[in-house]
């Protein structure tokens, strides 16, 4: 992503000297981060524009981009921990989901007392902020419970393993015989194949506690009618509020997991990743650190999860289908697994390009073209075929890209084990040291072009900054 | 003599590994229980017999589709998660050409319909009567062309993603096993749509009722075909591994490539004899499972595929032999663990004997002696 260093002898140039600056510059992972997500946002906008979206629509795009952006980056940086610093092969993430805003729905769910309506489940009506904590603590707690034994098994078994108990956690919610018991009173449940209705809102529940429900509501019909946003302005603004509250525990993993990498503890589970032997020798009790680096990775897939599928009013157990875990995977992929930053931009990408981007055409197709698309493929391959008109398969694609854009994910999954298996920052992967362990660069010929392709920049001690 | 020693080996084994202890006496407590409900008539026997017959032939496809996974496991070094895509293909290409067979090539319906297994509800299975004993030409037309469809598949996909990066880590390779799995997956739903169709004629399927002491328990055609093709192909396999000069190169490779490719075993051959005969049991067992469930639909492999791994890993991957044997038993724990468990957890019952079983013997049964 640094670009190349083909203007080595730039420096009297001022063009190549405002270039290295600006490379300089993009060195930044802050600035590098906002730039991606700057222009991510431009271009959605354009699009918009291009189609003429009231302020309504584009203020929804972007809050929905906002939304998809900060839990895939945040399931990513989760998985991080898991593969790029530890080495652990997970691919149960959606079953730690799961756990995670299940929990919490029961726990925050309004209690039923008396026997409820047939299809209505109460839970025990506890605060959300306990209940999301709750939540956070049961997938931690889960995880352990899968880790115990299971840390024990070679990678590609522990994957496996990983997958099959997020299938049983998907199976038990969708069992019929726990969609609604009575515990201490009161009538809670998992709520079967018809999952269960949340009952509360996270944005008014914040607003409220920090008592500003009032004035924010009054905020929105004022700017909503400044803004000319329609009748009803308030769910625009709630759906970008919650985008900035996703952002600030977005910006909250970031820290955390860059200071955990960075920590003493992170440089026993980046040495585990390396060669778990060499590191048991040299005193670590590597289970422990494994056990527990999991369970934290965990902790974080519930709260993503949480988050996720908080502000979905209600949860199905179709949702968690292991298709989930695979995006998060595929995100990382394209970041780099072992970067933090890379992890974040992968989620970036992913959720714009990947999963949000196919959706987007398909509307601006659909907008414009003003005709239907046949029902079958058969009857979309027949006109290609006798009268070369590509029109039927083109609209027929476009109608089924749901289809397809999983297909695409595919591809780029292979294309991406094929040619950069180690991602966009993948080669900034960090190393299980307080210093770098290359050889430094003698580079007093090359200023201000320090391009890292063979793995790691030269850093003159301290800490290595990713 | 014989009972103290089980009773010293069983302290032992409580001192030794008090989780397997633990394990077994579950096991035991379990039989017990099945034996006082049976006795008792909590379940009457011919509902248990239902349940054996239905866990043998869930069992007996997954011991056949087991087999390719634990073959391209042992000699690839790697968790091939597009197996089940791979099922899934084999049993669209067999149904198409099923489809267009029993349907007269266009004579019944319209042929793009019957090319698309009547995607779109345009063609339904029953409509055009299909079933072993009243369609046999369409349904042999059908294991033939999944078999070589999918040996087909399996080697262009070995040639195009697998090839290039023999050489990378098993991880590597099951990730991208895992790309190879959406593309595959979704585009059979794109191509073929992605509702749940019924491809056989229920009603032409001739069956008897044989009577087990306190019931009558049926068997039909597709069941009996279902055993004796899945049989047929173990058998050959068998004599192929243990006869053949191709099956001691299998063997050998799977044993230790390196020595393979030192006693001069041209090993990409052998890689390529593996796909061959791994994907074309998958195919037809993907094939015979539709013909023996009598429904079809786009993520059918992707859900067996779960069981299938928890048959080939209880086995031990590499063995073959030990893929039959956790194939039934995953597929006879799935049914009649419904005895206890509800029967939406009947899967899960089978992916936690599995776990369990990874836990204990991470090996599998037949750990050791692979064969191929």
């Amino acid at each position: 992503m640094s670009g190349t260093n083909d203007d080595a002898d730039g420096k009297d140039d001022p063009v190549g000297g405002v270039r290295a600056a600006a490379e300089q510059l993009w060195e930044e992972d802050a600035v590098k981060l906002l730039g991606l997500i700057l222009g991510i946002f431009a271009l959605y906008l354009v699009g918009g524009a291009l189609l003429d979206f009231g302020a309504r629509q584009q203020v929804n795009l972007l809050a929905n981009l906002f939304f998809y952006i900060g839990v895939f980056a945040m399931l990513a940086l989760a998985l991080n921990l898991h593969w790029g610093y530890t080495g652990l092969f997970n691919i149960g993430v959606i079953g730690f989901m799961a756990i995670g805003i299940y929990t919490t729905a029961v726990l925050a769910k309004e209690p039923a007392l008396t026997e409820p309506a047939a299809g209505s489940i109460g839970g025990f009506g506890l605060p959300l902020w306990l209940a999301i904590i709750g939540g956070v603590l049961a997938a931690a707690a889960f995880g352990g419970l899968v880790a115990l034994p299971a840390l024990r098994l070679r990678a590609d078994y522990f994957a496996i393993v990983t997958v099959g108990v997020s299938e049983i956690v998907r199976f038990t919610v969708l069992e019929s015989d726990f969609q609604k018991m009575q515990i201490a009173g009161y009538f809670v449940g998992l709520g079967g194949g018809s999952g269960l209705i949340l009952d509360f809102d996270p944005t008014d529940d914040l607003l409220e506690a920090l008592g500003l429900l009032e004035p924010y509501t009054a905020f929105t019909e004022s700017a909503g009618a400044a803004l000319s946003l329609g009748s009803n302005p308030k769910p625009v603004f709630d759906s970008l509020l919650y985008g900035l509250i996703l952002l600030v525990f977005l910006i909250g993993f970031y820290v955390l997991l860059r200071r955990v990498g960075n920590s003493p503890f992170g440089r026993v589970l980046k040495a585990i990743r390396e060669d778990e032997e060499a590191t048991q020798s040299l005193g670590k009790n590597t289970r422990r650190f494994k056990i527990t680096a999991f369970m934290f990775g965990c902790a974080l897939m519930g709260l993503g999860g949480i988050l996720f599928f908080a502000v979905q009013g209600a949860i199905t157990p179709s949702a968690f289908r292991p298709r989930l875990t695979f995006f998060v995977w595929i995100a990382l992929i394209i970041g780099g697994a072992g970067s933090t930053t890379g992890s974040v931009m992968g989620g970036a990408i992913f959720a714009a390009f990947l999963f949000r981007g196919p959706l987007f055409i398909k509307n601006v197709v659909q907008q414009n073209v003003d005709s239907d698309a046949v029902d079958t493929f058969g009857q979309a391959v027949s006109p290609l075929i006798s009268g070369l008109d590509p029109f039927p398969m083109l609209l027929f694609i476009t109608d089924n890209l749901q289809q397809l854009q999983l297909v695409i994910m595919g591809l780029v999954l292979i294309y991406l084990m094929h040619n950069r298996p180690e991602g966009m920052l993948g080669h900034r992967k960090e190393e299980a040291s307080t210093i770098s362990l290359n050889r430094p660069e003698r580079s007093t010929d090359s200023p201000g072009a320090t391009p890292a392709t063979d793995g790691g920049e030269p850093v003159d001690g301290g800490d290595t900054d990713e | 003599m014989g009972v103290n020693d089980t009773y010293s080996r069983g302290r032992e084994l409580l001192i030794a590994d008090p989780v397997r202890a633990a394990l077994v006496l579950a096991l035991v407590v379990l039989l017990l229980d099945l034996v006082r409900q049976l006795v008792f008539g909590q379940v009457p026997v011919s509902q248990f017999v239902v349940l054996l017959k239905d866990g043998l032939m869930r069992g007996l496809f997954f011991g056949l589709a087991g087999i390719g996974l634990s073959m391209t496991y042992s000699i690839l070094n790697f968790a091939n998660f597009a197996h089940g895509d791979f099922i899934t293909s084999g049993a669209f290409s067999g149904m198409i050409v099923t489809y267009i067979i029993a349907g007269g090539f266009g004579a019944e319906a319209d042929i793009g319909s019957l090319a698309l297994v009547g995607a779109g509800g345009s063609v339904f299975g029953a409509q055009l009567g299909i079933g072993v004993a009243s369609t046999p030409l369409a349904v042999l037309g059908g294991v033939i062309a999944a078999a070589l469809f999918t040996i087909l598949l399996s080697l262009f996909i070995d040639r195009t993603v697998f090839e290039p990066i023999r050489d990378r880590s098993g991880i590597t390779l099951l990730i991208t096993s895992i790309g190879v799995a959406f593309v595959l997956r979704y585009l059979i739903a794109f191509i073929f749509d992605p509702s749940r169709r019924g491809v056989t004629d229920s009603n032409a399927v001739p069956s008897t009722d044989i009577l087990v002491y306190d019931g009558f328990v049926s068997v039909d055609l597709h069941e009996v075909s279902l055993l004796v093709v899945s049989v047929l192909l173990m058998l050959g396999l068998h004599l192929l591994l243990q006869r053949t000069k191709l099956g001691k190169a299998m063997r050998a490779m799977s044993d230790n490539e390196d020595l393979a490719r030192i006693t001069g075993i041209p090993t990409e051959r052998v890689i390529r004899y593996t796909w061959i005969i791994g994907a074309g049991l998958t195919g037809v067992a993907g094939y015979m499972f539709v013909i023996w469930n009598g429904t079809l639909h786009w993520f059918q492999g992707w859900i067996l595929l779960l069981p299938i791994f928890a048959a080939v890993i209880l086995g031990g991957i590499g063995s073959v032999y030990g893929a039959i044997v956790g194939g039934l038993v995953i597929g006879l724990t799935m049914s009649v663990s419904i005895v206890w468990v509800p029967t939406g957890l009947a899967r899960a019952s089978a992916f936690l004997v599995m776990i369990l079983m990874l836990l204990v013997r991470p090996s599998g049964i037949f750990s050791g002696g692979s064969t191929a």
